[in-house]
């Protein structure tokens, strides 16, 4: 973003960034920059807060009132991510016979359409579609096993945006599925990988994928960096 | 890595590592009263139209976002921050809706007819960033009259 900065500042356009690493904003110096110490994925801070996200708006395009640069300011308020599991109960298991995340990740397919339907659209769609999690789970398995990754048939032959779409369809559907207040910049992703088979089995086979000696590119990013440290 | 260390600690420690391009004469542009002004937002969350092709790693390209548009796919590759959020509010990404009311309440002149998305996952030089489709970008945001870009990170 800092860079785009210079780029449209060259072009003819004024430009204000919402900094959210202050060390790059530092090193860089877009002319004006508001650091945000916020979630990381949440650059206005909070979702449906709409007079919070006009405080920060407000905050950036007062930037624009310098005389010189580079100007960079610091939000005053820091929000740090709750890593703790959001709360959410999933559907009682159905087939006792299927392996438990690809019967979960079935389960939970009713949540999953109501959110598409609530938000009118889906992010599951790097390398599949929502019909085909289960059958991407069960692939998951198959390299927790010791199958080779590359010869288990992941669509695009990618496990990391296949994961990152069975990511992406639970979290989509925990959002239906649990109560209360918005959760937290990283409390879906703590419940997916702490709470469900699906988190379970994808950390399984990138622990695998990893001791394998597969392509770093391919297993680290199937998860957040700092997952799988202490699995249980 | 340490092992108190949270997702969003090690990702800033991590993007705070990584090589930045120098600028040695940084052009400053003035803009015009904001209350004048055409702004835009470009952001690096990879959004896209559920019609358009998706970002892959390291992808240079972006995307149009015309200003009527809601209906978004949350397109970025790394799985190294939240996604939650946008899929409750596009706003904390993308705040289309709060210029929306800047501009209805006089506080911006208009806001831009069309909003640009790029991967925040670039190659470590930034070089077509920098010198391709950056560029591309800067100049189709001046000839559809744009003054002001809001910058939003992911």
């Amino acid at each position: 973003m800092s860079t785009l900065a210079h780029v449209f500042e060259a072009a003819g356009l004024a430009t204000v960034v919402l900094s959210s690493v202050l060390e790059m904003a530092q090193k860089v110096a877009p002319p004006r920059a508001l650091h945000c110490e916020f979630p990381l994925g949440r650059p206005l801070g909070k979702p449906l807060d709409a007079e919070f996200q006009h405080d920060v708006l407000r905050r950036a395009f007062a930037l624009l009132e310098a005389s010189e640069g580079p100007v960079l300011e610091i939000h005053p308020e820091e929000i740090v991510a709750d890593e703790t599991p959001m709360a959410c109960a999933l559907p009682p298991r159905f087939d006792p016979d299927a392996p438990p995340a690809v019967d979960e990740a079935r389960g939970i397919r009713k949540a999953f359409d109501r959110s598409v339907a609530a938000r009118g659209s889906s992010s599951v769609a790097r390398v599949i579609t929502p019909d085909e999690v289960p059958d991407v789970l069960a692939m998951f398995y198959q390299v927790a096993d010791g199958r080779p990754w590359d010869e288990v048939g992941f669509p695009s032959n990618d496990p990391r945006s296949a994961a990152q779409d069975v990511r992406t369809y639970y979290e989509e559907a925990a959002l239906e599925l649990a109560d209360g207040p918005p959760p937290d910049g990283r409390q879906v992703e703590a419940w997916f990988f702490e709470r469900t088979e699906a988190g379970r089995i994808i950390l399984e086979a990138r622990r695998v994928m990893k001791e394998a000696k597969a392509p770093f590119n391919m297993w680290f990013y199937m998860a957040p960096g700092h997952r799988g440290r202490t699995q249980r | 890595m340490a092992e108190h260390e949270t997702g969003d600690q090690m990702m800033r420690a991590h993007a705070a590592s990584l090589p930045c391009p120098t600028f040695d004469n940084p052009a400053w542009t003035r803009p015009p009263s904001l209350s004048t002004a055409t702004v835009a937002i470009v952001t690096s969350a990879a959004l896209h139209s559920p019609d358009d092709d998706g970002f892959i790693a390291g992808d240079t390209s972006y995307r149009t976002i015309p200003r009527e548009q809601r209906n978004l796919v949350l397109g970025h590759w790394s799985p190294n921050f939240d996604r939650t959020g946008v899929a409750l509010d596009l706003n904390v990404v993308f705040p289309i809706d709060r210029l929306e009311e800047l501009a209805a309440d006089g506080v911006i002149g208009v806001v831009a007819p069309v909003h640009y998305s790029f991967a925040g996952n670039q190659p470590d030089d930034v070089s077509t960033l920098r010198y391709d489709t950056g560029p591309a970008v800067g100049k189709a945001l001046r000839e559809q009259g744009t003054d002001v870009v809001l910058l939003t990170p992911v």
